[in-house]
């Protein structure tokens, strides 16, 4: 089929749901929307509605951002625009649905906002008005929340597939290369290459099979926007990804999920098949002679399977482990083929990146931070959730604005950013803009978007302490500073915590640390001795408390430390049932 | 005992050869044991040596790696906790120790009456919704320790009514 001819289909299906007779009620069923209950409440107005006989159209979408929200009903009735309801639980649904659906009437007690050029269904605030929603510029995530990640037509009818389109009509695979390379876009897993040039180390690369590889293993605690994606509109990466297959004449793509995150691995899937059917990948993408796969990989729980090198082993079935470099991916890659690695966020802007063009992407933003960010927002904030915003908001305005300041009146303590092996920065850290550059130089990352916030009453000490163990436990083991550096150093932050250090241990630490950046093959160990750094350059105070006056400043140290421990063999010399 | 060997090792092999995804390796068939049996019997080890043509050290060392793989058959519930920073801030400790309490546990584990397991989850996810805990995979945000005792409890519960 030709793609005007699926897409006509798609808009006029959407018209007939959005604007039909029945009434459409859609519910966030992400990560967030689970955690809150959403498939409870689903599974009890599915009940209601059976039981009443009443005809409505219920579909499960993504997160729109207000996690805090969750989980988020939107019921809109034909000429009314879409009202929220938020924190529903599964007996309000009987009330919701009495008094909206049945009795024509206005359940004032759950109402959240409107949506919608209708206009106020009963002169409520306007949702977009709120600064959860009007901070937020939504690329990556502009179907979220719109859209049923369930049903690849919905995707269509919002502009799906048009920039893989452009792209394989209009546009050779250079000239997508420079759009991407114009446009700024720099990749969103951490490290903030740009990703135009990244592809264009694979188009000189000996083919036919060449890999892209996009990477959800996202094991950053903290950081749930990848998942957020796939969950919530998978087929903006997959499309994506064609587009870069395109650029870089690759012919297969894999996406690394996480086994044990069934949203976004069963959500992926069924949109590869759904592209598959209408041929949007697969051979002859779109009537044209361009040819791309697409599959789902599972790694298990590793946090360094997230290294580019390491997930390619996992990729291969072996133990998550990072390889030396050169040979560099490009060269020799997955199955010694020649790879390219990127986050999900970054794919997942391509098609908006070609359908509007560079220049559009790249007055967004600052500096040499084009675009947006995707901020994952929880800790201690009134209005934790998952923010696409301009690049170059402030930490504050993240922590003020959007998140709505500090739960229970507290004083902003701590920002932990860029995941656990990020920074951990001061209440001063308010004026530093949410910039690449910036932000490293201020000694912390923006990473892949985590943000975590510390009222007054965290102790930085025990916060410093859980980022180590965390760090401890994953790491893989293959080279032994990170291996026994991390064990060391949570050791003496356990003592430091326990208001039991010995003199000496901070320098002690510092020498590990060290030790660990020159002898670590991957980011694990380089970059593992960082929260420690941070956290003691910025809270200087908690760490003199707990070493000369052998207290904790607010009594969270006292507290039992119930941690993993990594259990790891190291060698891998036993044989099963000896 | 023979035939419950052979059993075992037919749905150990089913359980290889039921694969959608079009690439197979050791970690993909070892995953799909653990989806359909629970657990990695010491026969799947073997089975996946022979199926990938590599060395039962090979497949040890996989499956030792990762640690959501388990040598023994679970509980019949599963509960998680995640330990991430931000549930530790919002108050996962005190999840654990309430959990781990009404277990009867003091770490990884599982109940002496093999009804449950617990394990830490270095991340389920949602973080916004901290701290969130999985319950028979189903995930349970802000979740308090009081509410933690009643789903617990409700495992024994269902038991009583029948």
């Amino acid at each position: 089929m030709k793609y005007k001819e699926i897409a006509s289909q798609a808009t006029a299906e959407w018209a007939e749901m959005t604007s039909g007779r029945v009434p459409l009620i859609r519910i966030g069923t992400a990560m967030c929307g689970h955690a809150a209950g959403a498939f409870r409440v689903i599974k009890s107005l599915q009940n209601y509605l059976d039981s009443t006989g009443l005809e409505a159209n219920i579909q499960e979408v993504g997160c729109l951002g207000l996690c805090y929200a969750e989980p988020l009903l939107d019921i809109k009735k034909p000429g009314k625009s879409r009202l929220f309801f938020n924190n529903v639980t599964p007996e309000e649904i009987e009330y919701i649905v009495d008094e909206y659906l049945i009795n024509e009437g206005y359940p004032k007690e759950k109402v959240f906002g409107y949506i919608g050029e209708e206009g106020p269904v009963n002169g409520e605030d306007s949702l977009e008005s709120m600064p959860g929603l009007k901070l937020q510029n939504r690329i990556a995530l502009r179907n979220a929340g719109h859209t049923s990640p369930h049903d690849i037509n919905q995707y269509i009818a919002n502009g799906g597939y048009a920039g893989l389109y452009k792209a394989l009509t209009e546009m050779s695979p250079a000239e997508v290369i420079d759009e991407v390379k114009n446009s700024g876009l720099r990749g969103r897993g951490g490290a903030a290459f740009p990703t135009g040039v990244k592809w264009s180390f694979l188009v000189g690369s000996p083919g036919p099979t060449k890999y892209i590889l996009c990477n959800c293993e996202e094991g950053d605690p903290g950081a749930y926007n990848d998942k957020g994606i796939l969950e919530s509109d998978p087929h903006t990466l997959l499309e994506g990804l064609a587009i870069a297959g395109y650029a870089t004449g690759a012919s297969n793509g894999i996406i690394f999920i996480r086994h044990g995150h069934n949203g976004p691995i069963d959500r992926t899937e069924k949109a590869i098949e759904q592209a598959y059917d209408l041929g949007l990948i697969g051979n002859n993408i779109l009537g044209t002679d361009f040819n791309f796969d697409i599959e789902v990989a599972l790694t298990g729980e590793s946090y360094v399977a997230g290294e580019e090198t390491a997930l390619m082993e996992a990729v291969e079935g072996k133990r998550a482990m990072p390889r030396f470099r050169p040979p560099f991916p490009a060269a020799f890659g997955v199955w010694g083929k020649p790879s390219n690695i990127n986050n999900v966020k970054s794919l997942s802007y391509a098609p908006e990146i070609i359908s509007k063009g560079a220049d559009w992407f790249s007055s967004i933003g600052v500096n040499q931070s084009t675009g947006t960010a995707i901020v994952c927002l929880s800790g201690d904030v009134n209005r934790p959730g998952l923010y696409e915003v301009p690049m170059g908001l402030t930490l504050g305005e993240v922590v003020d604005d959007l998140g709505g300041g500090v739960t229970d009146n507290g004083q902003l303590k701590l920002l932990q950013t860029g995941g656990p092996l990020g920074g951990v920065l001061g209440p001063d850290s308010k004026d530093i803009h949410i910039d690449f550059d910036e932000m490293r130089s201020a000694g912390a990352i923006f990473g892949s978007g985590g943000i975590i916030v510390g009222s007054d009453r965290v102790c930085a000490v025990d916060l410093t302490r859980v980022l180590v163990a965390f760090c401890q436990f994953e790491s893989c083991g293959k080279c032994f500073p990170c291996r026994l550096g991390m064990e060391h150093l949570l050791e003496i932050v356990e003592r430091i915590s326990n208001c039991a250090s010995k003199p000496g241990d901070m320098d002690l630490m510092k020498s590990i640390g060290g030790t660990m950046e020159a002898g670590s093959l991957c980011g694990h160990g380089q970059l593992g001795f960082g929260p420690i750094r941070s956290a003691i350059t910025h809270f200087e105070e908690d760490f003199r408390l707990h070493i000369e006056e052998n207290r904790c400043p607010t009594g969270s140290c006292d507290r039992p430390k119930i941690v993993p421990k990594n259990t790891r063999p190291y060698a891998t010399d036993h044989i099963a049932g000896e | 005992m023979t035939a419950d060997k052979d059993n075992l090792r037919t749905r150990i092999q089913q359980a290889i050869q039921s694969q959608k995804r079009p690439t197979v390796t050791v970690l993909s068939s070892l995953l799909a044991i653990q989806d359909s049996m629970g657990y990695i019997p010491e026969e799947a080890i073997e089975e996946v040596a022979v199926h990938s043509n590599t060395s039962i050290n090979s497949v040890f060392g996989v499956a030792s790696f990762y640690p959501n793989f388990r040598f023994t058959p679970p509980g019949e519930h599963s509960v998680e906790v995640c330990w991430g920073p931000t549930c530790h801030l919002k108050g996962a400790t005190e999840i654990l120790e309430s959990v781990l309490g009404k277990l009867g546990l003091d770490s990884e584990g599982d109940t002496g009456d093999g009804k449950v397991s617990f394990r830490f989850n270095t991340c389920l996810g949602a973080c916004s919704q901290a701290p969130v805990i999985s319950v028979d995979h189903e995930l349970y945000g802000n979740a308090k320790p009081d509410i933690v005792q009643n789903l617990l409890g409700s495992f024994y519960e269902k038991e009583n009514l029948h």
